[in-house]
C-alpha cells in the first residue's frame, strides 16, 4: 500500500484547487488523475455566478443569497468561495484580472458573457465602456466569424463594433489553433505580415480582438502586435476573445495549475483511473458510519492500492466522467455515491434545448464540510469529500458558475481534509 | 398575388418530387409546393432501405417485383444516393425453417437474386451477428439517402422548367363548382428560397390540374375539396447508432414484426421499426419504450447493439391507404401498395388526382403512373424517360470517379464529400477560397455548406439534409454555429441567429431520445459549450452596463481582489 495523507482523485480545476489548498495547509498530497481535465475544452474564463432565474447577475456575492438550498454555494457558503478565489488569485497573479463584480466578455458567438475572473489578455475587450472595437477572424477558423459576431455585438454593446476576416499567411485550411499560436509567438515576420493586413482596417478603432490564439505567453504576443500597430500609425490595445475547444487559454490555465501543484510538492500521478476502494466501519458503534481505507488505481492493468487518510473526489461531472448513466440509472462510478435523479429518463431533460434540464444538475450532494451524503442525507464516508462538477444540485452552465463552484468546493474539501489530517 | 401553371403538385416528398420531375421532363409546366423543406414529411423520416423486395417476397409479391425492378433503376439513375450494401435475412433458432424456405422461394419467384448462407458464411459477411444464428439468405438490399434523392429530383425538375416552392403551405383548394382549379398557398417568408424574418404572403396558384401527393396529410387536402381520402397514418420509430455496427442490411427472417431490421446508413446504423396507427400525422406520442424495444430486440441479431451508443431517434408516419370498406384492423396488414385516386371518376370532382401509399423505393414508378394519368387528361403525348435519365449529381459517375482530384482536402474528407456531391463535386469543391471542415463528424466542408445554402436559403435544416452537417455523434454541438456563420453576411446577423436557434432545437428534439451513457455526456458537453462558453441561452437585450465591471472601470469598482 502506498501511504499518503490526502489523496485527490481527478486533476481538473476542482482537484487542483483541493490539492493546492490541502498542500498549503501542510498536508502531504497525492493527486491521481485518469486523463485530461476539461480545462483544455473550457474557455479559460472563471465564471462565478452570472445568471439567476434567467437574469444577468452583476454582483455574484449578493446574488448567492437568492440561490436554492440545493446549490453548492448555498451549502458551502460565500466564505468557501472567497477562499477559493483568493487561492486562484494568488496562483494566477497578474495573468488574470477581475474584481468583485462580473465583467461582460464578448464571445465568439457575438454574445457577452458574465464572468468574474478572466485572462489579462481578455481584459481590454470587456464590453460596456463604449470603446470602438475591431474583431479579427481567421478565414480558416470556422468557429469565429468576426463579421457575424461584430454585427451581433453591435446590436447590444455600447460603441461601434466591426469585424474583418483575414487569411493568415502561410497556413493550411485545416491548421489547428496551436499552429497559429506557435507562429504568433515565434515568428516576427508572421506577426508583421498580419499587422500589415489588419492595420488598414483599424480605421479609428480603440482595440482589436483576435480569437484566443496568443500561445503560452499572451503578454508577449500582445505587446508585439501592439508595437506593430503603433508603428503602422494605428495605436490600439490588442485582446483575445475566448473560444470553444481546443482552447488555448484553458490549456494555459491547466499548465499553470500543474506547475503550481509541482511547486507545492503535490505528487502527481496521471494516466491512472481509480477503479476500486475499500471501506470499514469508522468505530465500534452503529452511528459511527464508515471510512474509506484504501483506493485502488489501475496502472496499465495492474491494481495499485493507496492507503490515504483523507480522500477528495474531484472526478468531474457527466463530461469529466465523474458521473455516468445507463438507460435507467444515473450513478457515481467510483464509490457508487447517491446521485438523485428522476426515475423516468424522459424527465432528465426538457423539450426546449435550453430548458431547465435535470441532467445539468446531476451529481452527488454534499454537506458544508463537502462530504457526500447518502440517500437519507447522512454522511457517506467520514473521510471522503467531493469537489467540482461531480457535485450536483445546480445547472452551472446556464448559471455561469462552473469554475466558481469548483473553486468553492475544491477549497472547502482541500482545507477540511488537511485539517482532519492534522487533528488525527 | 396570383399565378398560373399547368399542373400544381402538392407535397415535396419523394412522390411529389418524382411527379414534378416526370411532368417537367415531358414538357408540362409544373409548380410544386411543400409546406416545410423538401422531405419534411415521411420521406425525411424513413429507414433508408432500398428494398430488394425481399421483405415483401412472401406476403405481397406484387410489391416485391416492383421493388427489385426499381432497385435496379435507382442504382442506374441515382448512383450518388445509393449504397449497395447487400442485405441478409437472418434465421435465429426460434424462427421457423418453414418461413425461411417460403422467403427463399418467394424471392426466387419474384426475380430477386437470393443466396443461402451458412451461419459461418453469414458471420463472415457480418462479424457481429449473434453466434447462435442458424443461417441467412443474401439479397441485394441497399441503403438510400432520401434527402439527396429528393433534392436531385427537384433540381432536375427545375432544370426542366419547373417551379419548386418550399415553406409554402396549401391552406385551401380553389374550386369552381365541382372542379378544383388551383390552391391558395401561404408562403412562410415570401416566394423563393427561405429567408427567416421576411414577411409571409399568400399566393393563389391556378392550375389545370392539381396532384395531391401530401402523403399522410392527403386526407386533409381531400377535405378541402370535399372528397374523402381514407389515409390511415401509422407511426414507426428509428434509432440511430453512433457507428456502423453492420455494413449490410440485417433483417430478421420471420413474418412481419416490430424491431426486425438494421440498415447501415452513411456513418451510422439505424434500427427499426414499429407500426402503430395514430390519429394525427403531426402530433403523436414518441415514447422511450419504443426506443428500448428496438435495442433489446435487435440485440438478439447483433448483440453489440445492447451496449452501443445511440445518438438520436426519430419517428415517421406511413401514409397507409385502404379503399373504403376494407376494414383492416391491424395496420401491419394494410397493403403497402400505392393508390391513384381519380376524383373525377370516384367523386365527380374534376381537376384533382390523389396519390397515396406506396414506398420510397418505388417512388419513380408511382410518379410515372400518376404522370401518365395526368398527361392523358391534359392531352400530352410525351412518354416517360425518368428511368433512363440519370439524376443531377449522378451523371457519368464512373468517368468522374477516376478523373476527380482531392481538391486540397484530406483524403477521408474528400472521399465523403465526393460521395455526397456526386458529379457536382468539381463545381462545388474546386474553390480557391479556404475550405475548412465545418462538421468533423460527417466531414462536411465550408464549400459544401455554401452550395447547400445557395439552394436552401436560411433554412439550416434543409442545409443539414443536403450535407449531413450536424448529423453525427455530437449532434451539432460543435458545428451548428459554424454552419450558421456561413449565412452571414449574405443574411444579417439576426437572421443567422434565428436560423441557428431553429437548427439547434431540431437537433435537440431527436437527441433527447438517446440521453444516457456517452450520449448524455455529449449532451452535457454541448450544453456547457453553448450555455457556458457562449452564453447562448439568454436574451440579454437590455443590459445595465454601469452595474458591471469594465476595462476602464475595474480600478474603481471597489473589489478587494481587484488587481488592476
Ligand atoms: C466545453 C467546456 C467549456 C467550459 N467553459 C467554461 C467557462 O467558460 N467558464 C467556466 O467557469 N467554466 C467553464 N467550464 C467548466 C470548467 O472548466 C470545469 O469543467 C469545471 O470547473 C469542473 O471541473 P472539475 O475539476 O470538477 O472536473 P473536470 O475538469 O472534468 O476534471 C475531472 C478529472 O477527473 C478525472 N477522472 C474522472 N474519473 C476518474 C477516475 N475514476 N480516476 C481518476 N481520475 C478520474 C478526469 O480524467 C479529469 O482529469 C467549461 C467546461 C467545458 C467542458
Ligand atoms: C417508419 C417508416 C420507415 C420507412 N422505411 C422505408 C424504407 O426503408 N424504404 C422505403 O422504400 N420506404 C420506406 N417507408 C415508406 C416511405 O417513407 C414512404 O412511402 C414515402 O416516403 C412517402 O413519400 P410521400 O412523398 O408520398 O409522402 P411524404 O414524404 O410525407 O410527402 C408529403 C409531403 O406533403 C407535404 N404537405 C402536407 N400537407 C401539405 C400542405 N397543406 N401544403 C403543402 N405541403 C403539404 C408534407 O409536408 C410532406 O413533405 C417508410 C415509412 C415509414 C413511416
Amino acid at each position: 500500500m502506498i501511504g499518503t495523507e490526502v489523496l485527490v482523485v481527478g486533476g481538473g480545476l476542482a482537484g487542483s484547487v483541493a490539492a493546492l489548498s490541502a498542500a498549503r495547509d501542510g498536508a502531504r498530497v497525492t493527486l491521481v488523475s485518469k486523463s485530461e481535465s476539461t480545462l483544455r475544452q473550457a474557455s479559460g474564463l472563471v465564471d462565478v455566478l452570472g445568471r439567476v432565474d434567467g437574469d444577468l447577475v452583476a454582483d455574484p456575492f449578493a446574488a448567492i443569497e437568492d440561490l436554492p438550498e440545493s446549490h453548492p454555494y448555498s451549502v458551502v457558503g460565500t466564505e468557501a468561495l472567497r477562499e477559493g478565489l483568493a487561492l486562484f488569485d494568488d496562483v494566477t497573479g497578474d495573468r488574470y484580472r477581475g474584481g468583485d463584480r462580473n465583467a461582460l466578455v464578448p464571445t465568439t458567438q457575438g454574445t457577452v458573457k458574465p464572468t468574474l475572473r478572466y485572462p489579462a489578455s481578455v481584459a481590454p475587450g470587456i464590453a460596456g465602456d463604449g470603446h470602438e472595437t475591431l474583431l479579427v477572424g481567421i478565414s480558416t477558423d470556422p468557429d469565429f466569424d468576426a463579421k457575424r459576431a461584430a454585427d451581433t455585438l453591435a446590436g447590444t454593446v455600447p460603441g461601434e463594433v466591426r469585424g474583418v476576416t483575414v487569411r493568415f499567411p502561410r497556413l493550411r485550411d485545416d491548421a489547428k489553433r496551436t499552429r497559429y499560436a506557435k507562429l504568433l509567438t515565434e515568428d516576427a515576420e508572421f506577426r508583421d505580415a498580419l499587422v500589415e493586413k489588419i492595420a488598414p482596417k483599424v480605421d479609428g478603432a480603440d482595440r482589436v480582438g483576435f480569437p484566443a490564439v496568443f500561445g503560452e505567453d499572451p503578454a508577449f504576443v500582445r505587446a508585439e502586435l501592439e508595437a506593430g500597430f503603433d508603428a503602422a500609425g494605428e495605436p490600439v490595445s490588442v485582446f483575445e476573445v475566448p473560444t470553444g475547444p481546443p482552447s488555448i487559454p484553458g490549456t494555459r490555465l491547466r499548465d499553470l495549475l500543474r506547475h503550481e501543484l509541482e511547486a507545492a510538492g503535490v505528487e502527481l500521478v496521471t494516466g491512472v483511473p481509480v477503479v476500486d476502494f475499500e471501506a470499514e466501519s469508522a468505530g465500534s458503534g452503529d452511528e459511527d458510519g464508515e471510512r474509506v481505507t484504501s483506493i485502488v488505481v489501475d496502472r496499465n492493468g495492474a491494481r495499485v492500492p493507496y492507503a490515504p487518510e483523507q480522500v477528495v473526489l474531484a472526478t468531474g461531472g457527466l463530461v469529466g466522467e465523474g458521473i455516468d448513466s445507463e438507460r435507467d440509472r444515473v450513478y457515481e462510478p467510483v464509490f457508487d455515491l447517491h446521485v438523485p435523479h428522476p426515475e423516468d429518463r424522459y424527465d432528465w431533460s426538457e423539450e426546449p434545448a435550453f430548458g431547465d434540464h435535470a441532467f445539468a444538475r446531476f451529481g452527488v450532494r454534499i454537506d458544508d464540510d463537502a462530504r457526500p451524503l447518502d440517500a437519507d442525507g447522512a454522511v457517506a464516508y467520514e473521510n471522503l469529500r467531493a469537489a467540482g462538477a461531480v457535485v450536483g444540485g445546480a445547472d452551472t452552465a446556464t448559471g455561469k458558475a462552473a469554475s466558481g463552484v469548483s473553486l468553492a468546493t475544491g477549497s472547502r474539501a482541500g482545507t477540511r481534509a488537511a485539517t482532519a489530517v492534522t487533528q488525527s | 398575388m396570383a399565378t398560373t401553371t399547368e399542373v400544381l403538385v402538392i407535397g415535396g416528398g419523394s412522390t411529389g418530387a418524382g411527379i414534378a420531375r416526370d411532368l417537367a421532363m415531358r414538357g408540362v409546366d409544373v409548380t410544386l409546393v411543400e409546406q416545410g423543406n423538401l422531405t419534411h414529411g415521411t420521406t425525411g423520416r424513413m429507414h433508408g432501405l432500398l428494398h430488394s423486395g425481399g421483405r415483401y417476397a412472401v406476403a405481397d409479391q406484387a410489391s416485391a417485383r416492383e421493388c427489385i425492378e426499381e432497385n435496379r433503376v435507382l442504382r442506374d439513375i441515382a448512383g450518388h444516393c445509393v449504397e449497395m450494401t447487400g442485405g441478409l435475412f437472418v434465421k435465429r433458432p426460434e424462427d421457423t425453417d418453414e418461413y425461411f424456405q417460403e422467403k427463399l422461394q418467394g424471392c426466387r419467384e419474384c426475380g430477386i437474386p437470393a443466396e443461402v448462407l451458412s451461419a459461418a458464411e453469414a458471420r463472415e459477411v457480418e462479424p457481429y451477428l449473434a453466434t447462435d444464428i442458424d443461417k441467412a439468405i443474401e439479397v441485394p438490399d441497399g441503403a438510400v439517402d432520401p434527402f439527396r434523392l429528393v433534392v436531385a429530383n427537384a433540381v432536375s425538375a427545375e432544370e426542366h422548367g419547373a417551379r419548386i416552392e418550399t415553406h409554402a403551405e396549401v391552406v385551401d383548394l380553389l374550386t369552381d363548382g365541382d372542379e378544383v382549379t388551383g390552391a391558395r398557398v401561404q408562403h412562410d417568408s415570401g416566394p423563393g428560397k427561405r429567408e427567416h424574418g421576411l414577411p409571409g404572403e399568400t399566393e393563389d396558384i391556378h392550375a389545370e390540374h392539381v396532384v395531391n401527393a401530401a402523403g399522410a396529410w392527403s386526407g386533409q387536402l381531400g377535405e378541402m375539396a370535399g372528397v374523402d381520402v381514407e389515409v390511415r397514418p401509422s407511426k414507426g420509430v428509428m434509432v440511430v447508432m453512433n457507428v456502423r455496427q453492420v455494413d449490410t442490411v440485417v433483417n430478421r427472417c420471420k413474418p412481419k414484426g416490430d424491431a426486425d431490421i438494421v440498415v447501415p446508413h452513411e456513418t451510422t446504423a439505424i434500427l427499426g421499426t414499429t407500426d402503430e396507427e395514430v390519429e394525427d400525422p403531426e402530433d403523436y406520442p414518441e415514447e422511450g419504450w419504443e426506443v428500448d424495444h428496438m435495442i433489446d430486440e435487435l440485440s438478439e441479431l447483433v448483440p453489440i447493439l445492447s451496449d452501443a451508443r445511440t445518438i438520436r431517434s426519430f419517428w415517421g408516419v406511413r401514409p397507409l391507404y385502404e379503399p373504403p370498406d376494407t376494414g383492416t384492423t391491424d395496420p401491419t396488414d394494410i397493403t403497402r401498395d400505392f393508390f391513384l385516386l381519380d376524383h373525377a371518376d370516384r367523386d365527380g370532382v374534376d381537376g384533382l388526382t390523389t396519390v397515396v401509399g406506396g414506398k420510397f423505393t418505388t417512388y419513380r414508378m408511382m410518379a410515372e403512373d400518376v404522370t401518365d394519368h395526368v398527361c392523358d387528361l391534359l392531352g400530352v403525348r410525351a412518354s416517360c424517360t425518368t428511368a433512363d435519365e440519370p439524376l443531377p449529381g449522378s451523371e457519368n459517375l464512373d468517368r468522374l470517379e477516376s478523373a476527380m482530384d482531392d481538391y486540397g482536402l484530406r483524403s477521408p474528407v474528400a472521399r465523403r464529400s465526393k460521395e455526397r456531391l456526386g458529379s457536382y463535386a468539381p463545381e462545388v469543391l474546386g474553390t480557391d477560397e479556404p475550405n475548412p471542415v465545418l462538421c468533423e463528424c460527417e466531414a462536411v466542408t465550408r464549400a459544401e455548406v455554401q452550395h447547400a445554402i445557395g439552394q436552401a436559403g436560411t433554412d439550416l435544416n434543409a442545409v443539414r439534409l443536403r450535407t449531413r452537417a450536424s448529423m453525427g455523434n455530437c449532434q451539432g454541438g460543435f458545428c451548428c454555429h459554424r454552419v450558421a456563420n456561413e449565412l452571414h453576411p449574405e443574411y444579417d446577423a439576426e437572421t443567422a441567429d434565428a436560423s441557428l436557434d431553429e437548427l439547434w432545437q431540431e437537433r435537440w428534439k431527436g437527441h433527447r431520445h438517446a440521453l444516457w451513457g456517452e450520449q448524455l455526456s455529449q449532451a452535457m458537453l454541448n450544453h456547457t459549450l453553448h450555455a457556458t462558453t457562449w452564453n447562448r441561452d439568454g436574451d440579454d437585450a437590455d443590459v445595465d452596463w454601469d452595474a458591471f465591471a469594465g476595462p476602464t472601470r475595474t480600478a474603481t469598482d471597489g473589489g478587494s481582489h481587484d488587481r488592476d
